[in-house]
């Protein structure tokens, strides 16, 4: 056998490799997902959401956990939308290139890369002992408005970015302030992008269970929250502790709250995408 | 007027900005005084000597060894899955793969990385540990291994899609030069995008080994709590992040030495990551440019 022919089939030989590998990426979400849905997908029914923790695994629900969920996801929101599009704007827009953007920029580099279960222990410290917040909704929000500021502020970046000088110089050459064309122009024109960024940065917030554990959301509420001061759990750490329990039942119980997160979780992806592509073909400069 | 408010709004952005330096400041503080504490009742030598950690039992350890080999084995186990792997993937969707397939897929396998990492630890405990048990029918029901593949499989799309956004960047000059003298895409993607490309890619692998090596509940859920200085698979063993977790969910009074212990274990985990970060930063940034 030639060369050429030893290098042509060698190049057969990785296409045939190269498929597979994806192809087992794919499968194995497949299976994952399957498995799971299996395990757990004869348990949901109403009762199941609306019913309170229990000792009992067939009366256990996950409605605390649920609410609890809905709550931090509302706050952090609330926290670092606006903290994380602010400081966007101002590294893209205001910050002069020197020591100390070159500084945030290297900083919220490496603070993407911080593990959450640091952020909990900085959470613990300052917002549950130090500001004695107690391990409530609010001191979780806050926490993990801090964990996904990074993400918030490199998407609203990305999305600043992508809006052609033009429009700015434009809006300059009108007579606008720097504000006032970036809150009526380079705003409205890059919200797509920062909006898929936020969701994301959401979804994310809503799996994370280590930093919360840290600061010492209970996995046993016996009511759902009412206000920002109060205790939680969340549907992560109600899942974590019912895979920790030896009884098979609540493994099922898992299961199926795995699948109801598992779709919270996606759906939020999916309108991220569905956001991202909209924006794209809406506006063609 | 408007003068005024340009400037309030200004300052109100600069200090936005700012939150995020103070979010590291507030770390490395948070971290140090308490390790302080920690280093005035264990020595340090005792804390990278020992070779137990024992802190919760009468007889007390302080050597984070073991803790640090749980995590350096998981982490390992699941990089030689996820390399290879999330590599091919990388180089076979740039060079190979048509474009409209290339579109659906990088997003499928990037919602691998979306998946909530509690579920991983589920499935590892649960689907992954008793499959495995097939071929090594003395392994218990938590381990390094079935953890460490999990958290290779969940750092797939770290690699191939950071990967495969720095091969794309290359430019097609150089890759058309390589077909012209006869190349096949194999050779092309291997002696030329490859290389061309390593800057990102090495970024990116490293990126994931930060995350494995941060990853919490995969290994809290499937790979047990029990430290111990071994790098056989098939061992429970307790990473540092699994420890922290095992701490904060039990009942340790606040300000013991016991408790002070994460936060040892905790700065231990930080500098770790926050070098492998900033290598990775540096990576990009020095070696980006080269061909724009």
């Amino acid at each position: 056998m030639n060369n050429a022919r030893k290098n042509k089939l060698k190049d057969k030989a990785f296409r045939i490799w190269g498929i597979s590998c994806t192809l087992v990426g794919l499968i194995l979400l497949v299976i994952f997902i399957g498995n799971i849905v299996i395990d757990g997908i004869g348990r949901i029914d109403w009762a199941f959401i609306t019913n309170l923790p229990s000792r009992k695994p067939e009366n256990a629900g996950i409605y605390t956990a649920m609410m609890g969920t809905i709550w931090i996801l509302g706050i952090t929101c609330i926290i670092s939308f606006p903290l994380g599009v602010a400081a966007g704007i101002y590294l893209e827009e205001y910050a002069k290139k020197g020591r100390l953007s070159n500084l945030l920029e290297i900083n919220i580099s490496n603070l993407a890369g911080v593990p959450s279960i640091i952020y909990g222990l900085l959470g613990m410290e300052i917002f549950v002992r130090t500001l004695n917040l107690g391990a409530s909704i609010l001191a979780g929000s806050l926490t993990l408005s801090l964990l996904i500021l990074p993400i918030i502020i490199v998407a609203t970046r990305e999305s600043i970015k992508a809006v052609p000088s033009t429009i700015k110089e434009a809006s300059f050459a009108m007579g606008a302030t720097k504000w006032q064309t970036v809150w009526n122009q380079t705003l409205p024109a890059s919200i797509g992008g920062i909006l898929t960024g936020v969701i994301l940065a959401l979804s994310r917030a809503i799996g994370e269970t280590a930093p919360l554990i840290v600061i010492g959301a209970l996995a046993y509420v016996p009511f759902a929250p009412q206000s920002p001061m109060d205790e939680f759990s969340v549907m992560p750490m109600q899942i974590f502790n019912w895979v920790s329990r030896p009884q098979h039942g609540f493994i099922t119980n898992a299961a199926a709250a795995i699948i109801i997160l598992l779709i919270i979780t996606f759906v939020m992806n999916g309108i991220a995408v569905y956001f991202r592509n909209k924006w794209q073909k809406k506006i063609k400069w | 007027m408007l003068k005024v408010k340009e400037y309030i709004i200004e300052k109100a952005l600069f200090l936005s900005a700012l939150i995020t330096i103070l979010t590291t400041v507030g770390i490395i503080l948070v971290l140090s005084f308490e390790a302080f504490g920690f280093f005035k009742e264990v020595s340090i030598v005792e804390f990278l000597t020992d070779r137990q950690w024992t802190p919760l039992f009468s007889e007390k350890h302080f050597g984070i060894l073991p803790l640090l080999s749980g995590t350096l084995l998981t982490t390992f186990i699941a990089i030689i899955i996820a390399l290879p792997i999330g590599l091919s993937i990388a180089a076979y969707l740039n060079e190979y793969a048509p474009s409209g397939f290339r579109k659906t897929v990088k997003p499928l396998l990037e919602l691998l990385a979306a998946v909530p990492t509690i579920v991983y630890g589920f499935f590892a405990l649960m689907v992954v540990t008793p499959f495995l048990q097939n071929f090594f029918p003395e392994m218990g029901g938590f381990n390094a291994l079935s953890a460490g593949i999990v958290m290779g499989i969940m750092i797939i799309p770290f690699i191939s899609s950071l990967s495969e956004d720095a091969l794309a960047a290359v430019p097609k000059s150089l890759r058309e030069g390589a077909y012209g003298m006869g190349s096949t895409k194999l050779q092309t993607v291997v002696r030329v995008t490859i290389p061309a490309a390593s800057s990102g890619i090495i970024s990116s692998v490293i990126l994931a080994i930060s995350r494995a090596i941060g990853e919490t509940m995969i290994v809290a859920v499937a790979a047990g709590q029990m430290p111990q200085l071994t790098f056989n698979p098939t061992e429970p063993v307790q990473t540092i992040t699994a420890y922290i977790v095992q701490v904060s969910s039990g009942d340790v009074p606040f300000g013991s030495l016991e408790h002070k212990t994460i936060f040892a274990a905790g700065i231990a985990l930080f500098i770790f990551t926050f070098l492998l970060n900033t290598i990775s930063f540096w990576i990009r940034k020095k070696f980006h440019q080269k061909y724009e």
